[in-house]
């Protein structure tokens, strides 16, 4: 019987690598900057199964939420400059 | 698939094996290191702090704290600088934003006093439960983001952030410079009572040092997000008018 | 769990690395460095976890007398949050610097910047 914790971190596991496969591969930079985020999303739970909530708080607080709109308004400024 | 992606690949593959022995090998070790059962033992009678990690972050490597929220407050200038440096030319960038849907908008007004009062409570709880500065801080900065977001025409003013930065900055030093005089040490917390272990009102000045670096790094993070926001360039002209 | 955690972490630093030295735009650049920070940072608490403990912080379920038989290493967790808020800091830099960059030629293609090449 596998116990149930692990099966949850696994499903993060892969979550998360699927993710940064997802965010290396794709042609759009948008997609590439969600998956980013979503990586760190799905690193703030596996955090939260390692022990560790401080950390888990402040890495889906910065890492996946501030972060992620940094990329975009840079992406806006660029976009408004007639970047592509 | 060029050359450069296969050697790439392959260096990244001996990486990878270095990776590989590292992980295969590692065996968790079966009792804390010295270190952290020190720190577990004299949580109680040297912090005051339920909450091992926040009685680490200030009281045991008050130093590094203070170091990191300098590099934080360096990394806000230096954006702010680099940005200002490339003012768009007059004309070229026009008013780009969208106005903000009704939803957002007023979303916005209802989450936003929570949004702070939860921050208030992260920071102020930093010592009992998860929390602390650092997240109360990113918490309330991501509530000046939806303010952004719903109104890119509002924004606090440049000159309120840097005072509450450097007043917030320099009130962390003088906390530290108390611990000196009255305690064992720079950044020593137990010149104030310990109180009740578990407490609000408890565990010395890390509360106060919490709130501190709250504001500060809240500060700073909403410094460098509206350095970044694409209305800045307009906002500054109108400033400047 | 810890090796799953490890293994993870590890994966994620490999992943960005590859796609910070391959691709050719700035942003996406990036983007993968923040990816294999995340990996570090996984790295990171994963050697801080101790297996059948708790989270490091005392309450009536942890009393402080058996702490240091029943917690985790809290010190890389308070490395990490350090790491994590750093992290940020550096990705702004980056993402200012890479703003400038546009600015200065109108692209964000490192193909064009071949001031340093040779």
């Amino acid at each position: 019987m596998i116990p149930l914790s692990f099966l949850l971190a696994l499903l993060v596991c892969a979550g998360a690598l699927i993710a940064a496969g997802v965010a290396l591969a794709t042609a759009s930079r948008a997609t590439a900057v969600l998956g980013a985020g979503l990586v760190s999303l799905f690193a703030s739970v596996l955090f939260v199964i390692l022990a560790a909530p401080d950390v888990a708080m402040t890495e889906a607080a910065i890492g996946s939420g501030l972060t992620t709109f940094l990329f975009f308004f840079v992406m806006g400024r660029i976009r408004r400059e007639g970047g592509k | 698939m060029s050359t450069r992606h296969i050697l790439i690949a392959g260096l990244l593959g001996l990486l990878g094996l270095a990776f590989w022995h590292l992980a295969a090998d590692y065996l968790p070790d079966a009792a804390l290191n010295p270190t952290a059962a020190y720190y577990a033992a004299h949580a109680a009678d040297q912090t005051g702090a339920p909450n091992l990690v926040t009685g680490i972050i200030i009281t045991w490597r008050g130093l590094d704290t203070l170091g990191e929220v300098t590099v934080l407050f360096l990394t806000s200038a230096i954006v702010a600088l680099v940005l200002a440096q490339s003012k768009a030319p007059a004309g070229a960038a026009g008013p780009g934003f969208l106005p903000a849907g009704e939803l957002l908008a007023t979303g916005t007004r209802m989450l936003l006093p929570l949004i702070a009062l939860f921050g208030a409570y992260v920071i102020a709880n930093g010592h009992l439960s998860p929390g602390g500065g650092f997240q109360g801080g990113a918490v309330l900065a991501s509530g000046v983001l939806l303010a952004l977001l719903a109104q890119p025409r509002m924004r606090i003013g440049h000159a309120l952030l840097a005072r509450v930065e450097s007043v917030s900055g320099l009130g962390y030093i003088l906390v530290g410079l108390a611990g000196l005089a009255f305690a064992s040490g720079f950044l020593d917390t137990a010149f104030l009572p310990l109180g009740r272990f578990g407490a609000l009102l408890s565990a010395g000045a890390i509360p106060l040092i919490s709130v501190l670096i709250g504001l500060k790094v809240g500060a700073e993070f909403a410094t460098i997000l509206q350095s970044l926001e694409e209305g800045e360039d307009a906002a500054q002209e109108e400033d400047a008018a | 769990m810890i090796a799953l955690a490890l293994f993870t972490g590890f994966a994620l630093i490999l992943l960005g690395l590859y796609g910070a030295l391959t691709n050719r735009d700035l942003i996406r650049m990036i983007v993968a460095f923040t990816i294999a920070d995340t990996g570090v940072n996984v790295v990171l608490v994963a050697v801080g976890y101790l297996p059948g403990r708790t989270a490091p912080i005392l309450d009536a379920a942890v009393p402080v007398a058996e702490a240091a038989a029943r917690v985790i290493d809290p010190v890389p967790q308070a490395l990490v949050l350090t790491a994590i808020v750093i992290g940020l800091g550096v990705t702004a830099l980056m993402l200012a610097y890479a703003w400038r960059l546009f600015r200065a030629r109108g692209s964000l293609d490192i193909s064009d910047f071949t001031e340093l090449k040779w």
